[in-house]
């Protein structure tokens, strides 16, 4: 009996150090071009910085990190070789939360940023690291309709009537989806609803949402593949993405009011320091907002924070419904006004008053 | 002669039953797929998978996928093995928590390697100094690899080593062989097909697991981005081409190890009439 | 002290078991409990007890409920004209039973979604005629999981089947009974566990799917939202311990089923043999 106890025990011992050795080994062979950069600069190894953002800005940083990279290499003679993870921004904020080792996030919300920081891994006072709050471009929320408007939807009002069919994503499980509930709830209290009113106005815009995706992309698709609903609320950026993939069937409706969506960028301090990597995750944040990269982000459809090039990119036309990219590269439209988080006393409180459980966004699917 | 006929006509229509379901639940799933991928033609759908970055991702796939039918190829011979040929307390829960990751959510699955070896958990303090990352990194989609394919191998074993019984190891160790030699002469070749039917299983399954290599990979392109979440990073860039040419590398290396079983199996059923003869 | 068995080994198959079991299974599940500890019991009995969360049960069971039975009918069926009957084809059929294991769930979900919207090949087709939506339904999600469930019941039925001597048939028609009795009286008995088994196993999986239903659900609170998704909105919220309340109750659902699973196996191989 003691002898076969002992074996149990030996060989429990040898599975377990058997593991962990194979898991050592997968990461030193995975990280092997990571580590070298600590060693010595004689060879000026690639440095391999990692950027964690959400879903939308796949192609923003796609042409952004080309530009980065030789820039870097030019005014600093470094090679930098810059890793991309793209997700739901809850999602993603998550996961560096979590371990995931982050040079640089750039997340849809400063709340998501925030779960970062309170993990310990950012220091306190991220948002006045970088100009403007540290979002060095920023996009808004419109509609986007199909072509020819057939159901007439030129604001927020509309989208209360019962024969329209809205597509959202979740504002539980999206943050981009956090946006468009508060973009309609400011139009609504601009409206001079009460409360309760406005409450009464979102259960109803709700209760015309065909398909409650998970992610802003999920509804993207869900609107455009799968021809559900009558409009999608949409990032701006999405919207204008949408239009450039399938010229002539759709239309961009920019509603009266809507919000500034700021997304915030921020080095991820701890593992930043543990690569070695803290001067180049902030130059490659600090460049965000030099003219080179500014522009890149107006062309992606993001509003640059550079009034100059904001400018340049300012629509001319007095409409609000956008068929075609225009020709001359001027999209942003600036007939709107625009609210931002800072109206509903930022992002804490925010969530508390509306998407914690139990608060008004589960209380609009009560029966 | 009636019964002949009936049973003809109910051949028929089980027959008939069974293709339209499969047709509309299997096949047209599969043919939507082959179609999407070729929708800009050839040209597009050899850039969709040729792609660097696809590239890369099938590699890691393939490497997570054959660590983990590994792990659960020893895992599963040692687990029917010792269900089957002994008896000790607790048998019955030992085998249902075998069974138990099929039947747990893939969510959950990655869920809580996430509480266990991430920056929260309790185990990271004291792997990070020594340098081992799990989740996010390729460990953690092996592991979460071997969980969904957990039991896959041991249950196809169990039934057959049930059978069988435990006389003839019974009198191979009387006769004074050790437990690799028992193993190796007596209790493989009764096991051979059903352990190769259930590595076939068990690297398909590996190969197409998304949920829970989802939570914890990270997605960092071109180092943790398997096959399945690549082609959902590529679905939500709008590259349906692209998704579903990457899913088509996935179809066809499924089919090939379908095929391949069912070689061997046609193979190894002549050899046993061969010998039998 | 039970007999001890001849058979050497014990030790070291009992060892490599228990561990590997220990590292990818039993350790990991601890954090479950660890996470979800941090709240107090009445606490957690709020979190997994609210009417969202108990919709998104009862629509998680009662679609896999639907999709399984479906599938163990189907499943029987296939298995049967596999071991049974020749015709062209058989092979190929025979080869594919696996595909839905293969195949991506997020893959699975988003070429289901695409076919079976109201302008997808088969949603349009039942639209236009029936006025039936198919995907972001209900019905969707219990389409997904009968593709995620059809391996389950075919392949454990399939072998059993193969091995019921047909000469216990031929004894039965000779003695005049037809097909139907013989069926219900000679063979089905003897495929009820294995068929059982692979109804629970295929119904305690669809309880769980994510990858797949997510795409096709429309995810509307109180009617597709399914219990997995509201793990990942908890998660969202970065609330841990109410996402691991809820992961704690969708594992003992599992593990529940798993057990009666294996009572009924017990009960049900004990009545046949007592019949043969």
């Amino acid at each position: 009996m003691k002898k076969r106890l002992l074996s149990v025990l030996l060989t429990g011992a040898l599975a377990v150090s058997s593991l962990t050795a194979c898991g050592t080994a997968a990461v030193s062979a995975s990280g092997a071009s990571g580590t070298s950069n600590a060693e010595g600069t004689e060879e000026k190894p690639v440095i391999e910085l990692t950027n964690v953002s959400y879903d939308p800005t796949r192609e923003l940083y796609a042409a952004y990190n080309e530009v980065f990279e030789a820039y870097y290499e030019e005014n600093f003679g470094q090679r930098v070789e810059v890793t991309q993870s793209h997700g739901g921004s809850g999602k993603q904020a998550l996961e560096v939360a979590n371990g995931l080792e982050a040079d640089v996030v750039t997340l849809a919300l400063e709340g998501d940023v925030q779960v970062v920081s309170d993990a310990g891994l950012i220091d306190a006072g991220f948002t006045s690291e970088f100009d403007l709050d540290s979002s060095p471009y920023t996009s808004t929320i419109v509609f986007l309709v199909r072509s020819g408007n057939p159901k007439g939807i030129y604001d927020w009002s509309d989208l209360i009537r019962e024969d329209v069919g809205v597509i959202t994503p979740n504002p539980k499980t999206s943050g981009g989806a956090m946006w468009n509930y508060l973009a309609a709830w400011y139009f609504f209290e601009q409206q001079g609803q009460s409360e309760e009113e406005i409450l009464d106005s979102i259960r109803k815009l709700y209760g015309n949402v065909v398909v409650l995706d998970s992610g802003a992309r999920g509804a993207t698709t869900s609107f455009v593949e799968n021809k559900q609903g009558d409009v999608l609320l949409a990032w701006e950026n999405e919207a204008f993405l949408s239009l450039k993939e399938y010229p002539g069937e759709y239309e961009i409706v920019v509603p009266s009011v809507s919000i500034l969506c700021q997304p915030t960028v921020a080095v991820v301090d701890e593992v930043a320091e543990k690569h070695g990597t803290t001067d180049v995750a902030t130059e490659y944040l600090r460049y965000l907002y030099s003219n080179e990269a500014q522009d890149i982000e107006a062309q992606n459809f993001y509003r640059p924070s550079n009034t100059e090039i904001y400018n340049n990119y300012v629509f001319t036309a007095d409409s609000n419904t956008i068929t075609e990219i225009p020709e001359d590269g001027r999209w942003i439209n600036d007939n709107i006004t625009l609210t931002d988080i800072n109206h509903f006393g930022g992002w804490q409180e925010a969530r508390a008053k509306h998407f914690a459980d139990g608060a008004y966004f589960d209380q609009i699917y009560e029966q | 002669m009636d019964i002949r006929k009936e049973n003809r006509i109910l051949k028929w229509v089980l027959i008939i039953i069974s293709f339209v379901f499969l047709a509309v639940f299997l096949i047209l799933p599969l043919i939507y797929i082959i179609v999407t991928a070729f929708r800009d033609g050839l040209s597009g759908y050899i850039k969709g998978i040729t792609d660097e970055y696809a590239l890369k991702a099938t590699g890691l796939t393939i490497k997570a996928t054959i660590i983990a039918v590994l792990v659960n190829t020893i895992f599963g011979l040692a687990a029917a093995w010792c269900i089957t040929k002994y008896s000790f307390k607790g048998k019955k829960i030992l085998s249902t928590f075998i069974d138990l990751p099929v039947t747990v959510s893939p969510i959950i699955a990655g869920l809580i390697y996430v509480l266990t070896f991430g920056r929260q958990g309790a185990l990271y303090k004291y792997l990070d100094p020594l340098g081992i990352k799990i989740i996010f990194a390729v460990p953690g989609i092996v592991l979460a690899t071997v969980f969904v394919t957990f039991p896959f191998i041991s249950r196809e074993l169990i039934p057959i080593l049930t059978a069988q019984g435990t006389d003839e190891e019974e009198a191979a160790a009387l006769m004074g062989a050790g437990t690799f030699t028992i193993f190796r002469k007596v209790t493989l070749p009764h096991v051979k097909w059903a352990l190769l039917y259930g590595v076939v299983l068990c690297t398909a399954r590996a190969m197409g697991e998304f949920g829970a290599v989802s939570v914890l990979s990270g997605h960092l392109r071109g180092k943790t981005n398997t096959l399945p979440l690549y082609i959902e990073l590529l679905y939500q860039g709008y590259d349906f081409t692209g998704a579903f040419a990457a899913s088509s590398i996935l179809v066809i290396m499924a089919i090939i190890v379908l095929v391949l079983r069912l070689i061997l199996e046609h193979k190894g059923k002549k050899e046993l009439d061969v010998s039998r003869r | 002290m039970k007999r001890k068995s001849i058979i050497p080994g014990f030790g070291i198959s009992f060892g490599i078991t228990i561990s590997i079991l220990s590292i990818v299974v039993l350790i990991p599940l601890c954090s479950l409990v660890v996470f979800t500890s941090k709240l107090s019991f009445s606490e957690f009995l709020y979190t997994v007890t609210r009417p969202r969360v108990m919709s998104g049960y009862y629509v998680s069971i009662s679609t896999a409920l639907v999709a399984s039975l479906i599938n163990a009918v189907m499943g029987m069926i296939l298995a049967w004209i596999l071991v049974r009957y020749d015709f062209p084809g058989k092979r190929f059929i025979d080869g594919i039973i696996e595909l839905p294991f293969a195949l991506p769930t997020a893959v699975a979900g988003i070429s289901l979604t695409h076919m079976t919207t109201t302008n997808g090949w088969v949603g349009k087709f039942f639209y236009d005629l029936f006025g039936i939506r198919i995907a972001y339904t209900r019905l969707g999600i219990t389409v997904a999981l009968i593709f995620i469930g059809i391996p389950f019941v075919v392949r454990s039925v399939q072998p059993v089947l193969e091995k019921i001597d047909i000469q216990y048939e031929e004894a039965a028609y000779i003695m005049g009974a037809d097909s139907g009795t013989t069926f219900r009286k000679v063979i089905f008995p003897e495929l009820l566990p294995a068929l059982i088994s692979g109804f629970t196993l295929a119904f305690a999986r669809c309880i769980g799917e994510y990858g797949s239903v997510v795409f096709i659900a429309g995810n509307t609170p109180y009617e597709t939202e399914i219990a997995p998704l509201l793990i990942m909105s908890e998660l969202q919220e970065f609330d841990y311990s109410a996402a691991t309340s809820i992961a704690l109750v969708m594992l003992a659902i599992a593990f529940v089923i798993l057990s009666v699973n294996a009572l009924l196996q017990a009960s049900v191989s004990r009545r046949v043999n007592g019949l043969a």
